[in-house]
């Protein structure tokens, strides 16, 4: 146990240039942006004296050289506060902290069906490679991958809430409804349906088409033909002997797809209205909030480093040739 | 060439992909021979219906602007602006996947530190962020896609050159005192190209989604129509017209659809051992 907390400790200590390289990166973004704080809260109060305007940005540390401002961000950012949003009046951290349990579940059930359903389908297409049950999943892959995200968001809504009147298409909860424990899960899953299928559909394809390419390799090694040999039957073979190993590439996946993911899920929010990250990044576009939309992009890519370290240890757990640290 | 052509020609999905993108070319040119005007202009009256009139074919949005105009001029903008973000993305990634590569050493270790950096960051909210920023427009939407999407480019680039730079032609290069450009352009890159092709075919369609993605947020030119912002516009009559959505949306998959087809043909093509995986 204490060689797997070594290792947690090594990997985040190696994470730490990574959050400081994009915080640098930020901070230049922000000197880019026409504009700062002082002239978008000058603009706001529709024009201000020379005087305020200086005297505001004396109280932002705007008057200062820019690598003391630098300075300053950093170690801002090292101590968690990353600024504050103007437009919602608190700080960037809270706002984001608040939204972030709501993106987490969207996300968490998209790739619990993602991963799940495109194993299966992968696993069934190799099965039946090169037969008809194998070509309507591979096209059905095909045609999901190239699908993009919001748009099918949409046409599920017209489908299951316009036309059928199945299932809520916007928000996370039903308003005014007062409901508690179990009802109010209930009530919360009904409207997650349509955004996390919508979500997970693109990482379906992907990991439907990963695993049955993976799964064709494995079941061309020696140790699958012993199998077959042994006189086992073909689930067994399929289920017990290749599907273990050909996990493993797909794993590796779900890492390489958080980022990703946390990408389709401002597409998503947006569509359904999902109270989460995105479309907290999507208000703050439009209300022109750099400092929360710089805050947003900095904590989605400490949460893309942090899942790849938990991805890794599992990954020690899957395979035991693998040793963590 | 014969032979890969012949191997292409063999798969059929990439024949359909070649078939669908040709059409969408076909658009692209002939938007401005059939529909001069801007996309923009009101012709007809609102919420003509598809089929009900045959001067708007695909009927016509709220504003009563020609569907099929739109549809026209949007495979320009998705096109050019994939195309355009994918030569720089490739720029970028084949630039500094080269030097580390070829070079090593710190060189690499610095230049891989800084892929790192890039592939952390969630690719579209980072173009999200690069857009808002510097203000939506044609070249800001494809310098953010192409900024967000180099880091995979630059790693295959730098395996392909590591492999190579150790091979003798490239060693023979060295020991008659080439210079090390011309050592990278002229004999080890073209070594290198196969990959990258594929890389960068597949790699238009995302960018293509990737520039839907950000003008249905709004984050697209204000200037040229593209797919993306007609289905954003379309979002708010999606209860009484869903055709307004529905046919952009159809052309960005059967675009991106396409493009998947013909990278994988290209890939089956040009690695005819790894065919059948």
């Amino acid at each position: 146990m204490p060689r797997v907390v070594r290792y947690l400790a090594w990997r985040l200590l190696q994470a730490i240039p990574i959050v400081a390289g994009i915080a640098v990166f930020n901070f230049m973004l922000l000197q880019f942006a026409p504009g700062d704080a002082a002239d978008v809260l000058a603009g706001e109060a529709g024009g201000a004296t020379p005087e305020y305007i200086a005297q505001l940005k004396a109280r932002f540390g705007l008057d200062q050289p820019v690598p003391v401002q630098l300075g300053k961000y950093l170690w801002n950012v090292a101590r968690l506060d990353l600024g504050f949003s103007f437009r919602h009046n608190m700080p960037v951290v809270d706002l984001i902290l608040s939204h972030l349990p709501a993106t987490l579940l969207l996300m968490g059930a998209a790739i619990v069906l993602a991963f799940s359903l495109g194993v299966l389908l992968g696993v069934t297409a190799a099965r039946h490679v090169n037969r008809p049950l194998d070509t309507i999943i591979s096209v059905g892959a095909l045609l999901a991958y190239a699908t993009p995200i919001f748009w099918i968001g949409l046409m599920m809504i017209l489908l299951f809430s316009v036309q059928l009147g199945w299932l809520p298409s916007s928000g996370m909860r039903t308003i005014g409804a007062d409901l508690t424990g179990f009802t109010y899960a209930i009530d919360v899953v009904r409207h997650l349906v349509l955004p996390a299928t919508a979500l997970s559909l693109f990482f379906m394809a992907l990991y439907t088409r990963l695993m049955r390419a993976s799964m064709l390799e494995v079941y061309s090694l020696d140790y699958v033909t012993t199998a077959r040999a042994k006189g086992l039957t073909e689930r067994r073979v399929a289920f017990k002997h290749v599907l273990r190993n050909a996990l493993l590439p797909m794993v590796t996946m779900l890492g390489l797809q958080v980022g990703s993911m946390l990408g389709g899920s401002v597409l998503v929010e947006t569509v359904f209205g999902w109270p989460g990250l995105g479309r907290l990044a999507f208000e703050a576009v439009f209300q022109r909030d750099n400092n929360l939309l710089l805050g947003i992009l900095l904590l989605s890519s400490v949460l893309v480093v942090i899942v790849n370290v938990v991805i890794d240890l599992t990954y020690a757990r899957l395979d035991p040739r693998i040793e963590v640290g | 060439m014969q032979d890969f052509l012949r191997r292409f020609a063999r798969n059929q999905a990439a024949i359909v992909g070649v078939v669908i993108l040709l059409v969408v070319i076909a658009l692209a040119l002939l938007a401005p021979v059939l529909y001069p005007d801007s996309p923009w202009d009101m012709v007809t009256e609102p919420f003509l219906a598809p089929g009900a009139d045959r001067a708007h074919p695909l009927g016509s949005d709220m504003m009563g602007r020609d569907l099929a105009a739109g549809i026209f001029h949007g495979a320009r903008v998705s096109l050019m602006i994939g195309i355009v973000a994918t030569l720089v993305a490739l720029a970028v990634g084949v630039t500094i996947g080269a030097i580390a590569g070829y070079y090593g050493g710190w060189v690499d270790n610095v230049l891989m530190r800084v892929t790192e950096l890039f592939q952390t960051i969630p690719a579209f909210i980072f173009a999200i962020v690069l857009v808002s920023i510097f203000q939506p427009s044609v070249t800001s939407i494809v310098l953010a896609i192409g900024t967000v999407s180099w880091p995979p480019v630059a790693r295959l680039t730098r395996s392909e050159f590591l492999t190579l730079r150790s091979r003798e032609f490239v060693q023979a290069c060295i020991t008659i005192g080439m210079g090390d450009l011309r050592i990278i352009v002229l004999h080890v890159l073209p070594n290198a190209l196969a990959p990258i092709i594929v890389t960068g075919s597949l790699m238009v369609a995302t960018a293509i989604l990737t520039e839907a993605g950000l003008a249905f947020l709004g984050l697209g030119d204000p200037n040229v129509m593209s797919w993306g912002t007609i289905i954003g516009a379309g979002r708010d009559v999606l209860r009484t017209a869903a055709y307004v959505t529905a046919i952009p949306g159809i052309a960005i998959l059967l675009t991106v659809l396409a493009l998947n087809l013909v990278g994988e043909g290209l890939n089956d093509a040009l690695n005819p051992k790894l065919k059948n995986r």
